[in-house]
């Protein structure tokens, strides 16, 4: 297997798909002549051309809008937003048309069209360009929400959603574009949408994280073992809407005890949908509260210590094991 | 108000098209003082006269077919008003009434694979497209025999078969998806040109904007239609909008654009026709800005108290359909037998839909939660 960034591993499903599928294009700003913002979509527009990879003005709500209709007519468009700080201008096109137009035309038209972009904070870039907006999404019947953490995942999960035939949120991270993993070569390597995975097993408590917080998470878990002797799974849902609830109960049921570490803020977040679908299904297995680990409730701060502060951290992972193990 | 005079030339002025920004620069401005509430008798026989001609070049069977569907979609949106008001239809309910000439002009000017999209103003422009009177009753009715199995009521016909994309509810919403139909139609190297229907309200979204630019930008078969019916709800263009002309707002984007009488269907039909042409030569998008009057409230809750009765009734001594009629009987292609003929068609038509709508059972509880994925 080569080992490749999650930013060349999401190239290249783009690539596989771009030439299994003719339907399939690539529409943003900055995605065809300059590469890409973040260099998601380098030599493509080189190798396929104006057709295949398409540079839009900055008028997020319009291209969100024409790959709608595109979608409704046949095409199966990729859609970049920068960062998906700037989908919010498009939130009408996503929630109010693609979420709905299955349902709204009786089961007529359907939209297989991706969404994607970097999502949550970056390096110091302010209040304006450090949401994660996972939740907001999640909320609408219709969506499908995907959250990669691992290259062999972006890869798998991105072209899991290409093919979908409904509107996938495909939600990457700024911050780990340059991470590295092994990823399989052969050209139909599909995650299926709606499967968690284990990315650690352990015995005594289950933490949930997704993205960012995934290698965040797993560093806290090593670190646990090694101080405490405490042996931790950690569970990537990988996909929040569907979400795999049932990885995550089994897990609890052995563990008898969660923490969920996310990136988004704390209220109402997907970490408290989680909690709560735990206490339904598992109440009886749990031996301490649920612990969430959220994005501080503030805008986040550009400052760097402020910005250390506001976000999940290792230490921050580590403290709350230790509280729901009474450590 | 310029004298009867003034605005003869006018009339004959409105058929030039603006191309790029090329042509006379007042003349969509122009336009709008021949649809001012004052209208002088002298227009409205101009208007027939290039009516006439118009209608001498068509074939008499499409000519009915255009009459009948003018007159189907008075009398579907009279018995919807009518079935509102007993509780048989829920939620929102905007009716056509005043505007049917500019869905009859233009849509009847397609080929069949052609695309439509519309806003919630929908249930005539789905029949026009060939959806049966029964499948948007019932859908009105919330009944399972509707276009969409009752999922989306007055504001929502979809049909797949007849390339209709939905009646939309988010104003100017539309606008964006429907530009994206014409990039589709270009990418996969089709004729297929797209009817992309908004109100005049709706071009102070910015999607309005955002859409010109890109069709402008990549050259998309996309032509879209302003039914300027003079009021957003209640507010007119005059108290929402700083210009007057929306024709004007496309040589912005340097895109063809031309204003229409949309009390005429011939003239509908011609400004439409150009407008394909255009597209369908070398993806040319068309901006048409079709003056019309919508005679009923915006939905069925609107009292309309922000306009007079004075206003609406002089708008009415030019109504579409009597115009259009008028000038059928003066050129000698229809009498009022075949008029009475047409409206016995209408009626027993619109009756078969609420029968159909009626008789059509609710859909099944399992239906909520149907169609949600794919």
């Amino acid at each position: 297997m080569a080992v490749l960034t999650i930013r060349d591993a999401l190239n290249q499903a783009l690539r596989e798909e771009i030439i299994r599928d003719e339907n399939v294009f690539v529409m943003g700003e900055e995605v065809a002549e300059y590469d890409g913002a973040y260099k998601v979509t380098r030599g493509l527009w080189k190798e396929f051309g104006d057709k295949r990879v398409v540079d839009t003005p900055i008028t997020e709500l319009g291209f969100a809008a024409v790959g709608v209709g595109a979608a409704m007519a046949g095409l199966r468009p990729v859609i970049e937003f920068m960062t998906w700080n700037f989908s919010i201008l498009a939130a009408d096109q996503i929630i109010n048309h693609a979420a709905k137009m299955l349902y709204m035309s009786g089961g007529q038209f359907k939209v297989p069209i991706v969404f994607r972009g970097p999502n949550g904070s970056a390096y110091q870039v302010s209040s304006q360009h450090s949401q994660a907006l996972e939740a907001f999404y999640a909320n609408f019947p219709g969506l499908k929400v995907v959250m990669p953490s691992t290259a062999a995942d972006a890869k798998g999960l991105l072209k899991a959603a290409i093919r979908d035939d409904n509107p996938v949120l495909f939600l990457e991270q700024e911050r780990m574009y340059g991470n590295k993993g092994e990823v399989p070569e052969d050209e139909d390597f599909i995650i299926p949408l709606g499967v968690a995975d284990i990315k650690r097993e352990g015995r005594d408590c289950t933490i949930v994280a997704r993205s960012m917080t995934v290698p965040l998470a797993l560093e806290a878990a090593e670190k646990i073992q090694q101080e405490f002797g405490v042996s931790v799974e950690v569970i990537d849902p990988r996909t929040i809407k569907p979400l795999d609830i049932d990885t995550i109960v089994n897990s609890v049921k052995k563990t008898n005890r969660l923490v969920i570490a996310e990136e988004s803020h704390y209220f109402a977040s997907v970490g408290a949908e989680i909690s709560h679908t735990v206490m339904e299904h598992a109440f009886d297995y749990l031996d301490a509260p649920v612990k969430r680990i959220s994005t501080a409730e503030a805008p986040n701060p550009y400052a760097k210590n402020l910005e250390a502060l506001a976000l999940p951290d290792v230490a921050k992972i580590v403290a709350a094991v230790k509280e729901v193990c009474y450590l | 108000m310029p004298k009867a005079a003034t605005r003869q030339k006018t009339v004959a002025k409105t058929t030039k098209t603006s191309i790029n920004g090329t042509g006379p620069k007042a003349e969509a401005a122009k336009g709008l003082d021949l649809v001012d509430v004052d209208l002088a008798q002298a227009e409205y026989l101009e208007r027939r006269k290039s009516q006439i001609t118009a209608i001498k070049k068509l074939d008499k069977k499409l000519l009915r077919e255009m009459l009948y569907q003018m007159v189907l979609g008075r009398r579907f949106e009279e018995k919807c008003a009518e079935v509102y008001r007993m509780g048989m239809i829920g939620g929102f309910c905007h009716l056509y009434i005043g505007q049917e000439a500019i869905g009859v002009g233009s849509m009847m000017a397609l080929k069949p694979t052609d695309m439509v999209i519309t806003s919630y103003r929908d249930h005539v422009q789905a029949m026009i497209k060939g959806m049966t009177p029964e499948s948007v009753m019932a859908e009105l009715y919330g009944k399972e025999g509707g276009c969409v199995k009752g999922k989306g009521g007055s504001m929502h016909m979809f049909s797949k078969e007849h390339e209709f994309y939905g009646g939309h509810g988010i104003v100017g919403g539309q606008i964006g998806v429907g530009t994206g139909m014409a990039y589709a139609a270009k990418y996969k190297g089709t004729d297929q040109v797209v009817l992309n229907f908004f109100g005049e309200a709706a071009v102070n979204q910015g999607l309005f904007h955002e859409s010109l630019n890109m069709a402008q930008l990549w050259k998309l078969p996309c032509i879209y239609i302003c039914e300027n019916n003079q009021y957003g709800m209640g507010t007119s263009q005059k108290r929402a909008m700083s210009s007057r002309s929306i024709a004007k707002k496309a040589e912005a984007f340097e895109m063809a654009n031309e204003f229409v009488d949309g009390m005429d269907v011939m003239a509908v039909r011609d400004a439409t026709i150009r407008a394909i042409e255009r597209a369908r030569k070398d993806g040319s998008p068309t901006l048409l800005e079709i003056r019309a009057y919508r005679y009923m409230g915006h939905s069925m809750s609107d009292p309309g108290n922000y306009r007079t009765r004075d206003e609406i009734k002089k708008y009415q001594e030019r109504d579409p359909i009597v115009l259009f009629k008028d000038s059928l009987k003066e050129a000698k292609v229809f009498g009022d037998k075949d008029f009475d003929k047409i409206e016995e068609e209408a009626m027993t038509a619109v009756a078969a839909a609420v029968k159909f709508a009626e008789e059509s059972p609710f859909p099944d509880p399992s239906e909520l939660m149907t169609d949600v994925y794919a």
